[in-house]
């Protein structure tokens, strides 16, 4: 399969969610310095606490997302805004709620780590590995009550070292559950990197100890991302079990905003702009002549003014009222 | 008409589970050995020929990840299940799905997401099991917000608050202590449910109260039994549910008395004890005639040998001469 076979309506949907997503972080990044200077302040300006945001890994996010309905859920990471995104998640409570803001998601409870949007399905987590296990647990619901859903649990390449990981492999595939495991390879878990941390090369070499398909995708090619994720979901949506996905993905900016990214040799920089999805997925269509420079420059400029109404309705919204944080531990808001 | 028979605690607890998985096709049973086995303690039992291997899961020793299975399939909203973790000592293996994973959910996703589970586990020494597998942890869960702990003393309570616990939409866990297990009570055979949050007044006294928590229970009532001989009236309040903790009924019996002596197996710091202590400091100060004790075990792991474990856990003589001391 190639890009030929892709329709060109959903081509140029993958395409608007990428630049989306860019277009969104990078915006994201503007506010986030803004009041923090002159001496770095995590906790000050219009964004607090910690960051981070997604340019370079759009591609596991959209070609995974393209294939999943409203009922198929996502469990993302710490950094998950491109799978908000691609998963269809309010933006405009998404990001109200990263500006912790009372038309949040979650009323400013929960911040940038801990997105949930239950008409999507989505849900994140701050902690490395959390999301393997409760995508078996999807799962399973699902088996039990006979829904036709898949769940994907998103992990980065250090989460992979967890035992929640193998855990859930083992439970996942051992009872043939409609779960995909999508390893984001970006080389790095903070600083170090994953020939300092992991055993195998490669992640989705994994798979052969659980007994179930494992395959390593080129995440600068969105389009071998799409076909890999469509394979793993028919799979799952057949009810032959799980399948385990590793996108290799490169970071175009720090693990968290503000990260000098001291450790990071200037080769690595220099590959994650040549591994760019993004312009490399730009190429692609221009080149086949699927699309022209006037219909994208059309996306990016629709883009472009959906992010700003967005920011501009975290901006205006109101902040909680300081007694909600005695709210809401328990069933019945107690 | 009802009808009341005597029934074990480990009965009770699967009258519970039974009359539940019966009545919600959502409640499931997950853990190790809870399948075919019927559960190391029997409270399983019978369950996995009645209602097959899907809903009564045997696991594998992967206690992260089926617990974790448990929270996802909790916040689906499709299932209720009630998982087993079998002994308490082992929440070091799993402890991130359930105080940073399900405790935090509802809070941290701003009220929209429920995780309705039980976590079934056992605690409690006494049964030469050692340091890893005797502890009393609920001061461990309790010191999280967003669950709710749940320790039984008598088979009539463990019944009532497991139907609470299994149709409550928050986490629970609920503590079974494993000296418990055999001591028989009158149960009756229909459903009913008690309240998360409400302490029995087990003996009513008037000289000073004890509050104490499953096998501490009765060793308590035996202390007070033993001393009315003398004419001193022990008041014995169990609080059934660590969290939600009934507060009222323990002030107002501190109120009465006077004088409180704490008596619970989990380790003196930082504990329920402790707890329990600082709020009648703090709530019922003026009341206070004398100064309050805590009976627990010492600050040290829990021993092997019968011939130090027997030292290590709050015996009746330790209750009665903190009682005596108080008095």
């Amino acid at each position: 399969m190639g890009v030929e076979e892709i329709p060109k309506e959903t081509l140029l949907e993958m395409y608007k969610k990428m630049h989306k997503i860019r277009t969104y972080e990078e915006t994201l990044a503007k506010w986030y310095y803004e009041g923090k200077t002159p001496l770095f302040d995590i906790s000050a300006g219009p964004i607090p606490g910690e960051l981070h945001l997604s340019p370079g890994q759009e591609s596991a996010a959209v070609g995974m997302c393209i294939h999943l309905k409203d009922e198929d859920a996502v469990i993302g990471t710490h950094r998950a805004h491109h799978f908000a995104i691609a998963k269809g998640v309010d933006l405009k409570r998404m990001t109200a709620e990263i500006f912790g803001k009372a038309t949040g998601l979650s009323g400013g409870k929960g911040g940038h780590m801990h997105l949930f949007d239950a008409s999507k399905n989505f849900s994140c987590s701050g902690i490395v590995g959390a999301s393997f296990p409760q995508a078996v647990g999807v799962g399973i619901a699902a088996k039990l009550k006979g829904e036709n859903y898949v769940a994907v649990a998103v992990g980065g390449d250090g989460a992979a070292n967890q035992g929640t990981f193998h855990e859930a492999l083992n439970l996942a595939a051992l009872w043939k559950l409609p779960v995909i495991f999508l390893i984001e390879d970006n080389g790095w878990a903070i600083s170090v990197p994953k020939d300092k941390s992991t055993a195998v090369a490669k992640n989705s070499e994994r798979a052969k100890a659980y007994g179930i398909p494992g395959v390593s995708v080129d995440g600068a090619d969105v389009i071998a991302v799409y076909e890999v994720a469509k394979e793993a979901v028919e799979r799952a949506r057949r009810g032959e079990g799980p399948s385990l996905i590793e996108v290799r993905v490169y970071r175009l900016r720090g693990h968290f905003e503000g990260d000098p990214q001291a450790y990071r040799p200037k080769e690595d920089f220099e590959l994650a702009k040549e591994k760019d999805p993004l312009l490399n997925f730009e190429k692609l269509l221009l080149e086949k002549g699927i699309t022209t420079e006037e219909e994208l420059n059309r996306i990016k400029e629709e883009n472009e003014k959906e992010v700003q109404e967005i920011i501009d309705f975290a901006v205006k919204s109101p902040y909680p009222e300081p007694e909600e944080a005695l709210k809401g531990v328990f069933a019945g808001g107690e | 008409m009802a009808v009341v028979r005597e029934i074990t605690f480990a009965q009770a607890l699967n009258e519970a589970l039974d009359y539940e998985m019966s009545k919600d096709p959502k409640v499931v049973v997950m853990g190790e050995d809870v399948g075919v086995y019927g559960g190391i303690y029997g409270v399983t039992a019978g369950l996995y020929d009645k209602y097959g291997p899907e809903r009564v899961r045997d696991t594998p020793i992967a206690e992260s990840g089926f617990i974790g299975t448990a929270v996802g399939a909790a916040a689906t909203g499709l299932l209720r299940p009630v998982v087993e973790l079998m002994f308490i000592d082992f929440l070091g293996v799993t402890f991130d799905q359930l105080y940073n994973q399900a405790a935090k959910m509802r809070y941290m996703f701003g009220g929209k997401a429920k995780i309705s589970m039980v976590l079934r586990t056992t605690c409690g020494a006494g049964f030469s099991a050692a340091a890893q597998h005797s502890q009393s942890l609920h001061a461990l869960f309790s010191h999280v917000p967003g669950l709710k702990v749940v320790m039984p003393s008598t088979p009539y309570d463990a019944k009532g608050l497991l139907i609470s616990s299994i149709e409550d939409d928050d986490p629970v866990i609920f503590i079974e202590h494993k000296g418990l297990y055999a001591i028989k009570g009158e149960v009756p055979e229909e459903p009913y449910s008690i309240p998360l949050g409400e302490a029995d007044v087990k003996r009513e006294g008037k000289d000073i109260t004890i509050v104490a928590t499953a096998a501490m229970v009765h060793k308590s009532l035996e202390v007070a039994e033993k001393l009315e001989k003398e004419g001193v009236s022990v008041e014995v309040v169990d609080p059934r549910t660590i969290v939600p903790l009934d507060v009222d009924t323990i002030i107002n019996s501190i109120k009465k008395t006077g004088k409180l002596v704490v008596v619970d197996e989990g380790y003196p710091r930082a504990s329920f004890a402790s707890d329990i202590a600082a709020l009648a400091a703090s709530k019922a100060f003026d009341s206070l005639k004398a100064p309050v004790k805590i009976v627990t075990p010492p600050a040290t792991p829990v021993p092997f040998s019968p011939a130090l474990e027997s030292e290590w856990i709050p015996s009746t003589e330790k209750i009665e001469k903190a009682v005596r001391e108080v008095l």
